[in-house]
Parts: C-alpha cells; structure tokens; sequence
C-alpha cells in the first residue's frame, strides 16, 4: 500500500472508532443531566442512585473520547498536510472555536462535576453536567461544520495565487445547507444511542431484580429510555429525509451510489437487498420497492433519479476543466459501490431495528408488567449496539459516498496526504495506533462490563455535620 | 499591531497556558514514584490534579486548532514534519489520560501498578518531547521552497535540542514538586518541599544552560529581557521554596515557565519556523498566515471566550483550593458521601 491508502485506513480506523464513544458521549450526558434535574425537582432518591450509575459508565466512556479525540486533531496535519494547507483558511476556524467553546466546557465542568459533589451546591452541580452537555452541542456543531464543508464547500473562493481555498463568508460556513440538517440527524442519533445504552442496561437489571424496589428504581429508566429512542428516532428519520434530497441535489453520485444505480431512472426502485455481482452492476436477485429511491432523493415516487453512468460524464465535464489545478486528478469519480450500498442499508436497518425493539420495550413493560425470559435478555444486549452501529455505517457511508473526493468538487484524497509522508512512517502510525486502540478497546469494554454488572448502589449514608472540613472527599480517583 | 503578529501572539499564549497547567500535571506525574510510598500516598498526588488535568490538556488541543486555523502552513509543516516524536506524544496523552480515570477503577494491585508506570512514561515522554520539538523550531529545520519539512527523524535529535527536552523535564519536575507542596498536607507536604530545592537547582542550571544557547543563536532584546527574568523567577522559587513559602515558590516556576516560553516566542518572531536550507523557505507569520478575513473572525471569537474560559477555569482551581492529605482519601475508590 502506498502512504495515501495507509493514511486512509487509519482515518477510518480512528475516525470510526471515536465515533463509538461520541454519540454515547453526547445521549449520555444529556440523559445524565435529567436524571439530576428530576431528583433536584422530587427528591426521589432513585434519580440520584440513578444519576451516579449511569454517571460512572459515562466517565470509563468518556475518558477513552476524550483521548482518541486528540488524535483527531492532530493528524490532519501530520497525514494530510496538502489537505490542511489547501483547506486551513476555511477548515481550521471550526476546528479551533470547537476548542476554544466546547473541548475547555466540557472538560472543566466535568472535572467539577465528578469532584464537586461536596464542594458545589446541588444546583451548581447540576447545571455543571448540563453545561457538560451543551459543550458537547457545540463540539458537535463546529466539527459537523468543518464536515459540512467537506460535503459541500460554501462561503469560500479558490485564489490562484496562494493555491488553497480562502473564506469568504463564514455565515455561509456556519450555516451550510448540509450543515442545517446534518447537525440535527447526527445529535438526534445521538441522543437515541445513549438512550438505547440506558435501557438495555436498565431492562438487564430490571429482568434480574428481586425485589420491588429494584423493580421501580430500574423501570422509570427503561421507560423514559425507550420514550427517547423512539421520539429521537423519528427526528433521525425526517432529518434523513430532508438530507437524502439535500445530498441528491449537491452530491448526486452519492445518492446512485447508495442504490448501485447505475442507470437513469424515472421512477427508480429502492432495492432492500440484492444478490449478483458485488459492484450491482448485474443482478441476479433482488427485493425492491417500486419508486421509492426516488422518492428519497426527489420527495416523489415518480422523480428521476440520475445514474452512475450519467453523474460519471457529467462530472468529468464540469471537473475535467481545471478549477483546482494542482489538486485535480481526473479520475472515474465513482466511490466504492458495494461499501456505499450496504453501509446505507445498515444504517437505516440497524436503526430501525432500534426502533423496532425499544417499542417491543415499551409494549412489554406497559403497566406494571417485568418481562422474563430469554426475550429480554436478547433485547438487552442488542438494543445498546443497534443504533450505535446504526452511526457507524452512516458516517462510512457519508465520507466513503463523498470518494474520490477530499472536498467535493475541489480537492480528492489523492491530493490530500502528505508529501513528505514515507511508507515506513505511516505504517508505523498506523500500527502504532491500531495496536493501541485495540488494547484499551479491551481494557475498556471489560470494565464497562465490570461496572454495568455492580448495578445501581445504595447511597452512602450521610456524613455528620460535624466532621466539617477534614473529612473524606466525596469522590476521589 | 498586524493580525498576524496578534495571532502570534495568542498562539504564544495558548503554548504558555498549556505549559504553566499541564506543566505541572506532568510533574505530579514524574514524582508519582518518587514522592509517594504507598497507593493512598499515590491517590492524593493523583487527586490533586485530578479534577484539572483535563482541562490543563484542552489548551494544546486549542493550540493545535488555532495554529491550523491561523496559521495552516505552519500546522501543516509542523506537525508533517514532527512526525514521530508527535506520534509518541500521542500515544502518551492517550494512555496517560485513560489512566488516572481507569486506575481507580478496579481493586486490584497490579492493575493499578500498571497503570502508575502508565502515568510516569505518559508524564516524561510528552515532558522531554515537547522540550525537543521547541527546540527544533527555534533552531531551524531543513525546509524546502515549497515549505515542506525535508528532513527526517535524526535531524531533530541534536545537542541543542536534547537540552530543550531535559529543560523542560526538570522545570516540570520542580513545578509538579511546588504544586504538591502547595496542594497536599502531611509527610508527602514535607518530602515535595525538600526534593523542590534541588530540583529549583537543576533546572536553574539547564534552562541557563539552554535559554543562553537559545539568546546568542537566535535572540533579541525582547527574549533577552524576558529569558533574564525567567532565571529571577526561578531563583525567586527556590528561595520561597527554603523559607517553606509555597504559593510564592509554585508563582515562581509558573513564572519562569510563562516567561521563558514568552522568550522563545520572542526569539523565533517574526519567522514561526526558521529553515536551515540554503534554497530552503522560512515559515514567516506572513508567508504561513491564513487570510485576514480568517484572522478577523478567529480574533473576535477569542476576544468574547478566552475572558470566559480562564474565568470559569480559575473559579474551577479556586473550588478545588483545599489541601489534600492521606485521611481524605476514602478508603474504596467511590464516594463515601451524598450530596450536601
């Protein structure tokens, strides 16, 4: 492999594996902050109890997205040094504001947050984890922005004279069409991930409970869990909707190469899987739903949706002309097929999926009922990965469906990486890092295990008042 | 004043923030061995920084932004260039961050012995590391005309360089030594004040050593100045340090720190990343600068926010001002008590 595809896969494989910890991060964090709000509001200790369960599993998450975050940072300028000269006008100004409000935000408050039990008042320590969440909006929001411009660059023009992108208008950066409805799909999955980790834990422990405490201190969070997934989850869908026409109109090649379509259609059939070769190119089975591609890339079961073939010459036409000099290689414009076709269909499938078994959820704990039996436990263990993977397949999709392209009609990948990169150097990283990453995946899952396993614990008995200022801290490492 | 040279400026800034915060963090990790004898020792070392580290960390992540934003051809050669020494970093902060967060995380001695040797090579590697790439870009490395770093890794091992990083591991020690002077109580209080003299002695030697080869290579008036008050800093710590003052002695290495990072800057303007090649390019804050468009925008943002951050970044140290000692440490790594 030469340095650009090893630069690649270890995009991909930091990217993605970030990516578990993000969406958990963010769902998390905001389910955390009502649990506190509603023991502030009732006093029910179960909310406490509660709050400082799922409060432990947040940090072990939080602490390895946290790290491998920093990698994020920093390798666009070590692998895709091109890429960072020819884009750092435009792309750097998210990048950096992301840290400026939300890294120092999130950071802050939650060391306050963990610490902070006996030195803030349960208000202020309330709102430090609500501001936790927040920080973890704005990170979401200036990262999705910088991405946004991947998709679909604005608010900039090429100057020939320093060849790179210069912005001109960082309004249109901020408020980029993909970026208005991208923001929404992401954090909305988000927050049906962290639901759909909260309630598989709680149904676990609900499904073991022997007593009826246990019973009402584990129910409340199923079902307010399974509420969450299925409100965020329908948000996920019209968000998707709205993307899918976006994206047919500023990244058609995506959208036929969602559905392997490599002829025009009007109308054009969904396939929901398909059989023959692995490109799609010739099938030999098929399940399709009449008009329903274009009804997600037009909004009518009759539109026309333009095909590989097509798209291909015309982007030649408008990209075979150089507006990007050096940067430009004429190439077949077509992404990887079998990848963009069925991550599009794992992620609308593992996320209905989601969807599917947070109902069945809700349906079998409706009144007092405690569903038993094997059922259950399968819906545990497979709720917490459906829509987490969902994610996963989704950003594959996006930033494989957006190849050959770095930034859509300017830079390609290609022209990205570092020159000076060596083979050797790359491996070295990749390695490194992979090696890494794979260890404290291990490390990490166990102890998550370790901890869901404990379960919900009793609240320590408060301290007389007269121990005053010598006595133990309330949470220490 | 250019907003080239204002976002020099704030790049400096944002490089001394993180030295001065995460400067000490690493010390305490550096000591971890030395000054604590048994786990409950170890755990008020870890505590003291505990709720801080953290954010200490978010000012190189906020360095990193900034210099890609402001400065794209100097992210993109720098960190091209560093290549593996940024990579150890990496691995470093990946590892040593997990490790105060999972140390606690399991009863068990091995697993938090592993985890202490974690926190000590995750503390030094960044400590001397960075010490070593400062000094690269002040002495100049061999870029080409298309400002492309030309060299490779042994190019950044050099004398100078090598005394950079052991400059910045022993300021980090004294500073981490000061910190847990002034932050613990009881018999580790006692052995960071006696170990901070000595280590005030070292690295008095070494920053002498390496901020005097720094002035007569590439020095000015300004990074004369403030390189002869860094030293009066440091002096000024150790004194404080002897007579048992120490809030004085921690002000003193922040001090120094803040004011010897300020002289490098000041000795590397206007260039940001001087070449070494005849037919070679300098990085200037001219000639890496994103637009002034860009720069306006980034110079707003960072008006409004940093007054905000090191508000509610200093009220977070000011919440957690109380000294910790042994008996404060619950025995389980969990909380012992509800809310107030």
């Amino acid at each position: 492999m030469d340095p650009t595809d090893i630069a690649r896969w270890q995009f991909a494989i930091t990217t993605v594996y970030h990516f578990l910890f993000v969406p958990i991060t963010i769902g998390l964090s905001a389910i955390i902050a009502g649990y506190e709000i509603t023991w502030l509001r009732t006093r029910d200790e179960r909310w406490l109890r509660l709050t400082k369960f799922f409060g432990k599993l947040f940090l072990i998450n939080f602490a390895i997205g946290v790290v491998t975050g920093i990698v994020q940072e920093f390798q666009f300028g070590m692998n895709w040094s091109d890429y960072s000269r020819f884009v750092g006008d435009v792309f750097g100004a998210p990048l950096a504001i992301e840290g400026l409000l939300a890294f120092f935000l999130e950071s802050t408050f939650l060391g306050l947050w963990i610490f902070g039990w006996d030195r803030l008042s349960p208000r202020l320590h309330a709102a430090c984890i609500v501001l936790v969440h927040i920080g973890t909006l704005f990170s979401a929001y200036f990262i999705l922005a910088a991405n946004s411009w991947m998709q679909h660059p604005v608010g900039y023009s090429f100057n020939p004279d320093t060849g790179r992108a210069e912005m001109n208008d960082f309004a249109a950066v901020l408020f980029n069409k993909v970026q208005l409805v991208t923001f929404p799909h992401v954090v909305l999955s988000a927050y049906m991930t962290g639901a759909a980790f909260v309630v598989g834990i709680a149904l676990w422990h609900l499904r073991r409970a022997t007593t009826d405490a246990d019973r009402a201190l584990h129910r409340p969070a199923v079902r307010t869990g399974a509420w969450i997934v299925l409100v965020a989850a329908l948000g996920v869908i019209v968000s998707g909707d709205v993307q899918g026409k976006i994206m047919t109109e500023v990244q058609p090649m995506k959208m036929a190469a969602a559905e392997g379509l490599y002829e025009t259609e009007q109308p054009a059939d969904f396939s929901v899987f398909q059989l023959g070769t692995l490109d799609g190119e010739h099938e030999t089975f098929s399940v399709k739903v009449p008009g329903l591609l274009s009804f997600l890339a037009t909004g009518t079961p009759g539109g026309e949706v333009e095909g590989i073939n097509d798209l291909r010459e015309q982007y030649r036409e408008t990209y075979g002309a150089d507006p990007g000099a050096a940067y430009y290689s004429p190439g077949d414009y077509t992404p990887v097929i079998p990848l963009t076709y069925w991550s599009f269909r794992l992620m609308i499938g593992l996320g209905m999926a989601g969807v599917a078994v947070a109902a069945w959820v809700l349906w079998a704990t409706r009144g007092s009922r405690t569903p038993q039996g094997r059922p259950v436990l399968a819906a545990a263990i497979a709720l917490p990965f459906l829509p987490l993977l969902a994610n996963s397949f989704g950003w594959i999709f996006t930033e494989m469906g957006r190849q050959p392209w770095a930034v859509f009609g300017l830079m390609t990948t290609e022209h990205s990486v570092s020159p000076g990169l060596t083979t050797t150097e790359a491996w070295i990283s990749l390695i490194t890092l992979t090696a890494v990453y794979g260890v404290l995946a291990v490390v990490e899952v166990r102890l998550m295990l370790t901890w869901i396993r404990r379960g919900v614990e009793e609240l320590p008995p408060d301290l007389p008042a007269d121990t005053g200022e010598d006595r133990p801290l309330a949470f220490a490492y | 004043m250019e907003l080239t040279t204002v976002w020099f400026v704030l790049i400096a800034v944002l490089w001394i923030g993180y030295f001065t915060l995460e400067g000490f963090d690493f010390g305490v990790g550096l000591l971890l061995p030395v000054l604590a004898r048994d786990n409950t020792e170890r755990r008020v070392m870890i505590n003291t920084i505990g709720p801080v580290w953290d954010g200490n960390e978010v000012w190189l992540l906020v360095a990193g932004g900034a210099t890609f934003a402001a400065f794209p051809e100097w992210y993109a050669t720098l960190f091209s260039g560093f290549y593996l020494p940024l990579l150890m970093i990496l691995v470093a902060l990946i590892v040593r961050g997990l490790a105060f967060e999972y140390r606690a995380k399991r009863p068990d001695a091995a697993w938090r012995a592993r985890w202490d040797r974690v926190i000590f090579f995750g503390s030094l590697v960044p400590s001397v590391l960075w010490g070593v790439a400062f000094a690269n870009i002040l002495r100049g490395v061999p870029i080409d005309s298309d400002l492309e770093y030309a060299g490779g890794f042994l190019d950044l091992l050099n004398p100078y360089a090598l005394l950079g990083g052991l400059t910045t591991l022993a300021l980090f020690v004294t500073h981490g030594a000061l910190f847990i002077a002034l932050k613990t109580d009881g018999e580790i209080r006692h052995r960071a004040r006696r170990l901070a003299v000595p280590a005030v002695a070292v690295s008095a030697v070494l920053a002498v050593a390496f901020l005097g080869w720094t002035q007569q290579q590439t020095g000015t008036t300004g990074s004369a100045i403030a390189f002869v008050l860094a030293a009066a800093a440091l002096v000024s710590a150790g004194a404080a340090a002897r007579a048992g003052r120490e809030g004085w002695a921690f002000l003193g290495t922040f001090v120094t720190i803040a004011l010897a990072v300020a002289g490098l800057f000041l000795a590397l303007f206007p260039d940001v990343m001087p070449s070494t090649l005849a037919d070679g390019a300098s990085l200037t804050t001219t000639n890496a600068a994103a637009t002034s468009y860009t720069l306006r925008i980034m110079t707003v943002t960072a008006v409004v926010f940093t007054p905000l951050v090191l508000a509610y970044q200093g009220w977070t140290y000011w919440v957690f001002r109380k000294r910790i000692s042994t008996h404060h440490i619950p025995s389980a790594p969990v909380e012992t008590a509800g809310t107030r």
